[in-house]
C-alpha cells in the first residue's frame, strides 16, 4: 500500500511564487551567459482543478513540470505541492506526484509488466500487490493482455504511452504532471489518452497540470488555460475569458494576441533564448 | 515507531525493486553476458599466461606460485569492474533509456537506490569472479592443495563494502557529464588497482604509491586473498587485512554517498537529469 504524505486539507495543489530557473549556455557569439527558461513565474492550481499551460518549444513548460517533480532546483521564488515545499520537502512531494511525458520512456528490452514492476517497488508497492494491480491497470488504460510480456521496443508508441499512463496511475498521484502527454500520437490513441485523464480527475479526484501543444486539447479538458512564453506566464484564466480578453475567436487567436505570434509558428529555442539574456 | 518501520520497508521494497529490475535485465542481455565472460576470460589468459612466459625466458620463479598470484589479481580486477560498472550504469543507464527522471522523481532515498545496485552487483560480481576463477584455474591444471577458499571469499564480500563506497563516487560522474562521465569509472578502477598490487608486491612501487595503497582497499583485499588461496591463511590470520578493510568501508559508505548527494544537486540545480542519447 502506497504511503501518501498527509495533505493539508486548505492547502493548494500547487502554489508557486516568482518561480525562476536560469541555465548557463555557451557560445562563440555571446560567449557564457545565463538565461532564463522561467522568470518569475507565479500561479495557483486548487485541489481537483485541471489547468492547461500552453507554449511553444522552448516557452518553459517542461521546466516548470521539472519544478515542480523534484527534478531541477529553482534559482529564485518559491514552490509547494499540497502545502509541501519542492526543495525543503522533496520527498514528502514526490509521493503525491506523477508525471507523463512525451517520451514513453522505459528500459526498452524489458516488457510493460517488468517494468511496471520496477516503477511500483520505488513507492514501497509489494510484489503481491502488483502481482493484482498492474493487470487491473494496463486493462484498465486497455492494454491487451496478450500483449504484456512483449518487449517495450515491439510497441507502438500509443501503446508505450498507455504502459506510461499506467505507471503513473499505479502510484495514485494527487497531483499529475503531464508533459504533451498526446504528442506524436494517432487520433485514436490521442482520444484514449483524453479519455484516461478524464477519469482520473472524475474519479480519483486528481489534480492535473497539462502542458500542452495542442489548443483543442487544453481547451476542451481544462477548466483553466494559461498561456507560457519565453518563460513568462502571460496569463492564466478560463479559455472563455482568455478569448474575451484578447478579443478572440479561437485560442489560437488569443495566443497570437498573447504573445504577438502564431501558436504554429515553432521559433527556434536558441533564438528565444537569447531574447532572454541576463548576464 | 511505526512510521519509521513503515518507512524502512518502503526503502527495502525500493531497494529490492533495484536488484529485480537488474535480474530483468541480466536475463534479457544473458547471451551478451556470455560473450563478455569469453573475452573476461581471454583477458585473464593473456595476464597469467605471464608466469610461464618468465619461465620460458630463463626466469627463476615458481610458476605455479606466480600463475596464482597473477590469476588472483586478474579475477580481483574483473570483480571491481563489475561492481564499478553496475554502480556507474545505475545512473548511465537510465539516461540512456530516458527513466532516470521517473526514477529521481520516485520517493526512495538515493542510499536504497545506490544500495540495490550495490547488493545485484556484488551477487553478480561474485558469481563471474567465481566462475573465471575455475575456468582459468582449470585451463592452468592448478592445484589448490592449502587453499582456504571461505577465508578469500570473506575477504572478498567484506572488501566488497569498500569497493562500493568508491563506486558510488564514481556513479555521480554521469551526472556531471552525461557524454563521458560512464568512462571515468574505468580510470577510477585503473587507479585504485595499479596502487594496490594487482600483478606485483605493494614494495616495488615508488613512495608515494605506497602511501596511496595504504589507503586503498584493494591492497588488502589482494593481500588477504592471495594469502588465503596460496597459503590457506585462517580468517583469524588474516585480521591485519580485514580491519583496514572494515574501517575503509565505514568511511567510504557515507562518503560515497555524500559525493553523489552534492552531484544530484549539481545535476539538478544545472538540469543535467534530463534524457540525453
Amino acid at each position: 500500500m502506497i504511503e501518501l504524505a498527509p495533505i493539508p486539507p486548505e492547502a493548494l495543489a500547487v502554489e508557486a511564487h516568482a518561480l525562476r530557473k536560469e541555465f548557463v549556455r555557451k557560445d562563440r557569439r555571446h560567449g557564457r551567459r545565463r538565461v532564463a527558461a522561467l522568470a518569475d513565474v507565479s500561479l495557483e492550481v486548487a485541489r481537483g482543478e485541471c489547468v492547461a499551460i500552453l507554449g511553444q518549444n522552448g516557452s518553459g513548460k517542461s521546466t516548470l513540470v521539472r519544478l515542480l517533480s523534484t527534478l531541477l532546483l529553482p534559482d529564485g521564488g518559491s514552490a509547494s505541492v499540497f502545502g509541501y515545499d519542492v526543495v525543503r520537502r522533496d520527498k514528502a512531494v514526490r509521493r503525491l506526484v506523477n508525471r507523463v511525458s512525451v517520451e514513453a520512456s522505459f528500459f526498452k528490452k524489458m516488457s510493460p509488466s517488468e517494468n511496471l514492476h520496477y516503477a511500483a517497488r520505488f513507492y514501497g508497492m509489494t510484489p503481491s500487490e502488483t502481482g493484482v494491480r498492474i493487470p487491473e491497470i494496463l486493462a484498465r488504460v486497455g492494454f491487451p493482455p496478450d500483449r504484456r510480456t512483449e518487449p517495450m521496443e515491439n510497441l507502438s508508441r500509443g501503446m508505450q504511452q498507455k504502459v506510461a499512463l499506467a505507471r503513473a496511475l499505479l502510484t495514485s498521484p494527487v497531483l499529475l504532471l503531464l508533459d504533451e502527454p498526446t504528442t506524436g500520437l494517432d487520433p485514436r490513441s490521442k482520444l484514449e489518452v483524453q479519455e484516461f485523464i478524464r477519469e482520473m480527475r472524475a474519479v480519483h479526484d486528481s489534480t492535473i497540470l497539462l502542458c500542452t501543444h495542442d489548443l483543442g486539447e487544453a481547451e476542451s479538458l481544462a477548466g483553466r488555460v494559461g498561456i507560457l512564453d519565453r518563460g513568462e506566464l502571460l496569463a492564466l484564466e478560463p479559455a472563455a475569458d482568455l478569448k474575451a480578453r484578447y478579443g478572440a475567436a479561437s485560442l489560437e487567436e488569443a495566443f497570437f494576441a498573447a504573445t504577438g505570434r502564431g501558436f504554429s509558428d515553432e521559433e527556434d529555442e536558441l533564438d528565444a533564448e537569447e531574447r532572454k539574456v541576463l548576464a | 515507531m511505526r512510521a519509521a518501520a513503515l518507512s524502512l520497508r518502503h526503502e527495502l521494497i525500493g531497494l529490492a525493486g533495484v536488484v529485480e529490475r537488474n535480474v530483468y535485465l541480466t536475463r534479457r542481455y544473458i547471451y551478451w553476458d556470455l560473450a563478455f565472460f569469453v573475452w573476461t576470460v581471454a583477458n585473464t589468459l593473456t595476464i597469467v599466461f605471464i608466469a610461464k612466459g618468465i619461465e620460458a625466458g630463463g626466469g627463476q620463479i615458481d610458476v605455479e606460485r606466480a600463475t596464482t598470484t597473477l590469476l588472483i589479481g586478474a579475477v580481483v580486477w574483473a570483480y571491481l569492474g563489475i561492481i564499478f560498472e553496475f554502480l556507474t550504469e545505475t545512473v548511465a543507464w537510465e539516461r540512456w533509456e530516458g527513466t532516470i527522471e521517473y526514477t529521481f522523481m520516485a520517493p526512495l532515498s538515493r542510499a536504497m537506490h545506490l544500495g540495490g545496485s550495490g547488493v545485484f552487483a556484488v551477487l553478480y560480481g561474485l558469481v563471474r569472479a567465481i566462475l573465471l576463477f575455475i575456468v582459468v584455474a582449470a585451463f592452468f591444471g592448478l592445484a589448490f592443495d592449502e587453499a582456504n577458499f571461505a577465508a578469500a571469499l570473506v575477504i572478498l564480500v567484506v572488501a566488497s563494502v569498500s569497493f562500493f563506497g568508491i563506486g558510488m563516487m564514481t556513479a555521480v560522474l554521469p551526472l556531471i557529464s552525461p557524454e563521458k562521465g560512464a568512462q571515468l569509472g574505468f580510470v577510477a578502477q585503473g587507479m585504485l588497482l595499479v596502487v594496490s598490487g594487482v600483478y606485483y608486491p605493494v614494495d616495488v612501487l615508488p613512495d608515494w604509491m605506497q602511501w596511496l595503497a595504504k589507503i586503498s582497499p584493494a591492497t588488502y583485499a589482494l593481500d588477504g586473498i592471495r594469502a588465503a588461496i596460496l597459503d590457506g591463511a585462517s580468517l583469524g590470520s588474516l585480521w591485519h587485512d580485514i580491519w583496514p578493510l572494515l574501517v575503509i568501508g565505514a568511511a567510504s559508505i557515507p562518503l560515497g554517498l555524500g559525493i553523489f548527494n552534492r552531484g544530484e544537486i549539481y545535476a539538478k540545480r544545472h538540469g543535467k537529469l534530463k534524457r540525453s542519447g
